[in-house]
């Protein structure tokens, strides 16, 4: 294939900024074609690329999925809806929390259970403890993908590994937590753990000077960042992107303000957004989010009410919800994470569906990286955040 | 937002003559979806789209469901007088029908909009049937979202999507055959088989290979006179 149909094929694809150089001469005809992983540290995981370079700028990339894919979906068909639970920790294994949260969300609208006042705020304040793992531990391994071999990112993981203590220490498992339950929690968190969170809160905003001071204004990663992988708005809403990537390019649209789901309402926090839509952005906005879910922590924490953490009329075994469906969603740390349910009133979901964000925004790959070099390749991957075991599922 | 009955007589108005029906969920949850014929399905999604009371910008979900064919038996009591003894009460025969409820697949799409944020809207495609008509026009020129999610319908459940600009497998190995999301579907008795001879796995060999080679003739060595 030469390099103008190439191009003929990837021009209504091609971002505004991506240049994709026309070349007709001999010398410069030929097309490199590279496979990037799926064992390759810079993919996060066994995922692939198909990578097609013109000299050392990619002219067509194309990712190839499927090395960790179990079929998670038909698994959920075989199993009753409460044993789907401890596998939604294996989806996004970062942040099980958020994914225990979203399932158990569809779930209840399924079945129109409700959650106690105390059972919402113990969510909220696990979803963002979440937030703030997930979005440290991105920003390490991104600058990891950058070339600032080790230092960030052992730093993010030192803190990483105090949200984890507490994780464990709730619900006995560091990562694979299967805390969320229909109808509220599996186990009250006591004074002494919450005690724990608030300490974790108050110093995590000087973790975050700190950490800033490192990366956000160095001359360096500025250089490398700013102007990559642009995304446009547009493109970003057609092709279903959300979470961070979608508001780093200027579009306001946060799950938590949009549906207002759980008690998220009664928070006080702003939606950070970018403007230009590239890595730097991308990194910005994480860390601008963890500065507000600091903030809905310390509004969680100081207003926890008492009360039972699970409602008494929740039903754990013989549970069997009405003939329907219903699509419950949540703004986990990578984007909306959704759960499409189908019952036909038997004790295993007919069809169990899960949205996940990291596989849909992984859609403009492609068109973030054309025109780009490899070595750019690698950071803009870094930026999108995924984590295999979704993509895969 | 409009509730779904709205928008189908606003589409029926704009569309005439396409197949456009509600689908009442009946569950809590109430999330009702409409269906749409395959002849107008590009055309309505992308009214849909534009629309600047709806604006569903944003297509966040799509995904399949498989319904088999199935076996609908209904139970009718007839009661016929005896024609010789008119007085006795009449003899009840319960007869049953039986009923071959045809099979398709669905493709379920659900709909946000950013710009006014409202949603979900839901609408369904449905195939002819489960083998030869498994056919939905692809919505990816639509909503970029689709691209590898409408892959993943036709990997997973076999569902063809007329006008997808790169409809691969995508989590499967391409030489895969079948589709595994689909209610009949069964999984091979081993992927990495490999004859050994003994055991259990003996017997495996036997299923794979019903009738074994005959043993070469060889002719018996016959040990040298002194």
């Amino acid at each position: 294939m030469s390099v103008s149909d190439l191009s003929g094929l990837n021009a209504e694809r091609a971002t505004p900024g991506a240049r994709v150089r026309e070349v007709h001469d001999s010398f410069h005809g030929d097309l490199l074609e590279v496979s990037m992983g799926p064992h390759h540290p810079s993919t996060h995981g066994v995922f692939r690329m198909i990578v097609t370079l013109d000299g050392e700028t990619i002219v067509k990339l194309k990712p190839v999925f499927g090395y960790l894919h179990r079929n998670h979906e038909k698994l959920g068909e075989t199993v009753t809806y409460l044993g789907s639970m401890p596998y939604t920790d294996r989806l996004d294994y970062l942040s099980s929390m958020t994914n225990n949260w979203a399932y158990a969300l569809a779930v209840e609208k399924l079945a129109g259970q409700a959650v106690p006042e105390r059972a919402e705020y113990v969510r909220v304040i696990l979803a963002e403890l979440t937030r703030l793992l997930n979005h440290t531990c991105l920003a390490g391994f991104l600058m990891q993908d950058c070339g600032c071999s080790g230092t960030p990112l052992m730093y993010a993981f030192r803190e990483r590994e105090y949200i984890l203590d507490l994780f464990e220490s709730l619900s006995g498992s560091r990562m694979m937590c299967n805390y969320q339950r229909f109808g509220g929690c599996r186990v009250d968190p006591s004074a002494d753990w919450l005690a724990g969170a608030q300490k974790l809160t108050d110093r995590y905003g000087t973790f975050l000077d700190e950490f800033e001071t490192l990366l956000t204004g160095n001359e360096i990663i500025m250089a490398r960042t700013q102007g990559v992988g642009k995304l446009s708005p547009e493109l970003a809403i057609s092709a279903g992107v959300t979470g961070p990537m979608l508001r780093a390019t200027g579009v306001n649209y946060d799950l938590r303000k949009v549906d207002a789901y759980g008690v998220y309402p009664r928070f006080d926090f702003r939606v950070p957004l970018g403007d230009h839509g590239d890595v730097y952005d991308r990194y910005m906005i994480r860390v601008l989010e963890m500065r507000e879910s600091i903030k809905i922590l310390q509004q969680a924490l100081a207003g926890l009410p008492a009360g039972p953490i699970m409602d008494p009329k929740a039903k754990l075994r013989s549970f069997r919800p009405k003939a329907g469906e219903a699509y419950g969603r949540i703004e986990g740390p990578k984007g909306e994470i959704g759960f499409y349910l189908l019952s036909d009133g038997s004790p295993n979901p007919y069809r169990y569906r899960i949205r996940p964000p990291s596989f849909i925004n992984l859609t403009v790959l492609e068109d973030m990286c054309l025109g780009h070099t490899v070595a750019d390749a690698v950071i803009i991957l870094g930026s999108v955040d995924i984590v295999l075991g979704e993509v895969d599922r | 937002m409009e509730s779904p009955e709205q928008i189908r007589d606003r589409l029926l108005a704009r569309f005439p003559g396409a197949e456009i029906s509600v689908v009442t969920n009946p569950g809590l949850a109430a999330q009702h979806s409409l269906l749409l014929g395959a002849a107008h399905a590009r055309a309505i999604a992308e009214f849909l789209r534009d629309d600047p009371t709806l604006r569903l910008d944003q297509c966040s979900n799509v995904t399949g469901i498989d319904w088999p064919e199935k076996e609908i038996v209904e139970t009718t009591n007839i009661s016929t007088p005896d024609p010789a003894n008119p007085a006795a009460p009449p003899t009840a025969v319960e007869q049953k029908t039986k009923r071959l409820q045809p099979g398709f697949l669905e493709v379920v799409y659900h709909l946000y909009s950013i710009t006014h944020r409202h949603g979900p809207v839901i609408f369904r495609l449905r195939t002819g049937n489960r083998t030869d008509q498994a056919t939905v026009p692809s919505l990816t020129p639509v909503w970029r979202s689709c691209e590898f999610q409408e892959r993943e319908v036709f990997d997973l459940f076999g569902v063809t999507f007329v006008g997808h600009p790169d409809l691969r497998r995508i989590l499967m190995w391409d030489e895969f055959k079948d589709h595994p999301m689909r209610r009949d579907y069964v999984e091979p008795d081993d992927y990495e088989w490999e004859p050994t001879p003994h055991g259990a796995v003996l017997e495996k060999t036997k299923a794979h290979y019903p009738t074994p080679p005959a043993p070469a003739s060889v002719a018996p060595v016959k040990a040298a006179a002194p």
